[in-house]
């Protein structure tokens, strides 16, 4: 072991003693962080996956991709308010028709505009030094915020509060408040983290995006077609940062055009907490991440809460760069 | 007509023209040696074969078709598949995984199963490897398993590039029994390698590469006995 895995698991140890001790000093407070932390880790995790995947097939930090996950938002609020019927009093049949219409369609749209991206933005650059690329996806990421801005303009947009809510759907369990969002969000993205997971490692095109991850030259040698491979990676990226858009909406209600900045980096944190490139450790370090930020919120308080993140972002970096699941392979 | 004719190929990385000008041939049943030092465009030819690079000048025949500018994906397709230069194994994957890659074009899955079982026959040390991740095993073994995952796609054309590099003498000559052994049961191959000797020792036919020209073609025999190449190669 290194000093700087050393001083990784020192830091994470000292953090994790003190946690601790919150625990058993104030357990139902302790309990209320967590379940937040979790809802909030939840969304992380699946904008994370989208980071990951594309630095893994094609080593680039796609810094439109936080974007994404607002636009999907936008979209989404766009085609729920389409749904007359729905309301937002109450649960009603029709709310429940209308998410179970504007999730794919808004996941799909997302995954199309990735796919485009990548064809217009990137692609021509594939070959070019890295640096092109990265002030492009930078570029694509001020496009897409600007078009949002002109969209809706600089105010916060009002996404319907769909989603089961009020008296009925809330508890108080040993002074923990739960609501049915909290449960929601939380297993919607467990689904769909599970079914990316049977996606990659069962079906042909995840074999295919995970050799191309590997080794793009002989991937191509075993009659892999890369840049479909690479196009499936953007919209399954994006299929996710979509319903991560959709499901942060949902939960808070309210988004602004440029609610994908910070998300986006918080999310990247997530994934090179991770291990940049490491679909597990995507998922993992989103959830790290999101109840980082809620006990920082809680315990050190939430003006501090960037500073602790980006703080474990810097600190990732300098002392462990392959992340906490990341792995060095020998090579012979 | 031959399996593959490359005609008068000539290659650029940049402005650095690699190949100049090449003319080779690959029958049925051969087994074709490429020989000569380092950066004398033995990769590259096999690499513009391959499609992962197009030729600026001449042209490319395989199996009576022009695939000059196809790309790597659909020349895989029609027949032809190589264990590149440095093994490139996918290293985060098992062996048997590493294999199934190999087949990644095919669908027939019992004859897919055959073949695993066929490359395990040719190298046993893969069978007791099988659930254990490419990038841990040795040298030789990485080698072994380039060469099968190759032959999963049960090509026409099987292309090995310096299959002999960095391996221990007693390997060496396994990898070149290996080579003689899966020409014997039908398949072509066009062979890239260093070890001069040893690949002229195998092979039918051999072209000699020098700064990215053909300078001397011939039998094996005839290559082996010829002074020149003796000299150059073979360090005698």
């Amino acid at each position: 072991m290194s000093v700087g895995d050393l001083g990784f698991f020192l830091i994470v140890a000292i953090a994790l003693v003190l946690l601790a001790g919150e625990a058993v000093a104030h357990p139902s407070q302790f309990a209320q962080v967590l379940v937040f932390g979790l809802a909030d880790g939840a969304i992380y995790a699946l904008v994370a996956l989208g980071y990951t995947m594309v630095y893994g097939i094609i080593e680039l930090i796609n810094f439109a991709h936080g974007d994404v996950f607002t636009l999907g938002a936008y979209v989404g609020a766009t085609i729920m308010a389409f749904f007359a019927g729905a309301s937002e009093d109450s649960f009603l049949v029709a709310n429940l028709i209308a998410l179970l219409i504007t999730f794919p369609v808004v996941m799909l749209i997302m995954g199309a505009v990735n796919i485009t991206i990548e064809r217009v933005a990137y692609r021509p650059l594939r070959n070019a030094p890295r640096l092109a690329p990265l002030i492009t996806a930078i570029g694509m990421s001020f496009l897409l915020e600007g078009i949002m801005f002109l969209w809706h303009g600089p105010a916060t947009v009002h996404v319907p509060d769909l989603l089961p809510h009020g008296a009925g759907f809330q508890t108080t369990i040993g002074g923990v408040f739960i609501s049915f969002k909290d449960v929601f969000v939380v297993i919607a993205a467990a689904i769909l983290v599970t079914l990316l997971a049977i996606f990659i490692n069962g079906s042909k095109l995840g074999k295919a995006m995970r050799a191309t991850a590997q080794d793009r030259d002989a991937s191509q040698l075993m009659g892999i077609n890369i840049n479909r491979t690479i196009a499936a990676t953007f919209f399954i990226g994006a299929v996710l940062a979509g319903a991560g858009g959709m499901i942060w909406g949902l939960y808070f209600n309210t988004i602004t055009y440029n609610l994908g900045f910070r998300t986006g980096l918080v999310a990247f944190t997530s994934a090179v907490f991770g291990g940049i490139g490491n679909i597990p450790g995507a998922a993992l370090g989103g959830m790290v991440i999101g109840l980082t930020a809620a006990f920082s919120d809680n315990y050190i308080g939430s003006k501090w809460t960037q500073v602790v993140i980006f703080g474990i972002l810097i600190g990732v970096l300098v002392f462990r760069p392959t992340g906490l699941l990341g792995m060095r392979v020998p090579e012979k | 007509m031959s399996l593959l004719e490359l005609k008068e190929v000539s290659a650029f990385y940049g402005r650095i023209q690699a190949l100049r000008s090449v003319t080779l041939e690959v029958d049925q049943g051969e087994v074709v040696a490429l020989i000569g030092s380092n950066g004398a465009g033995k990769t590259t030819t096999l690499r513009t074969i391959s499609g992962l690079m197009h030729p600026a000048g001449g042209s490319i025949n395989f199996d009576t078709r022009d695939i000059t500018n196809t790309g790597p994906e659909t020349i895989v397709q029609r027949g032809i598949c190589q264990s590149p230069e440095g093994r490139r194994l996918f290293v985060r994957m098992s062996v048997q995984d590493n294999l199934l890659m190999g087949a990644y074009i095919r669908t027939d899955k019992p004859g897919i199963a055959a073949d695993i079982e066929r490359v395990f026959t040719l190298f046993p040390r893969l069978k007791e490897r099988r659930t254990q991740i490419s990038g841990t095993l040795s040298g030789g073994e990485q080698q072994m398993l380039a060469m099968g995952r190759a032959l999963m796609a049960r090509p026409k054309l099987l292309m090995l590039d310096e299959p002999s590099l960095g391996l221990a003498p007693i390997l060496v000559e396994t990898i070149f029994t290996i080579v003689r052994e899966i020409n014997a049961q039908g398949t072509p191959v066009l062979l890239v390698e260093q070890n001069a000797h040893k690949a002229l020792e195998v092979a039918h036919r051999g072209y000699v590469l020098e700064t990215g020209s053909i300078v001397k073609t011939g039998t094996g025999k005839e290559l082996l006995e010829s002074e020149d190449v003796q000299k150059a190669y073979l360090g005698m």
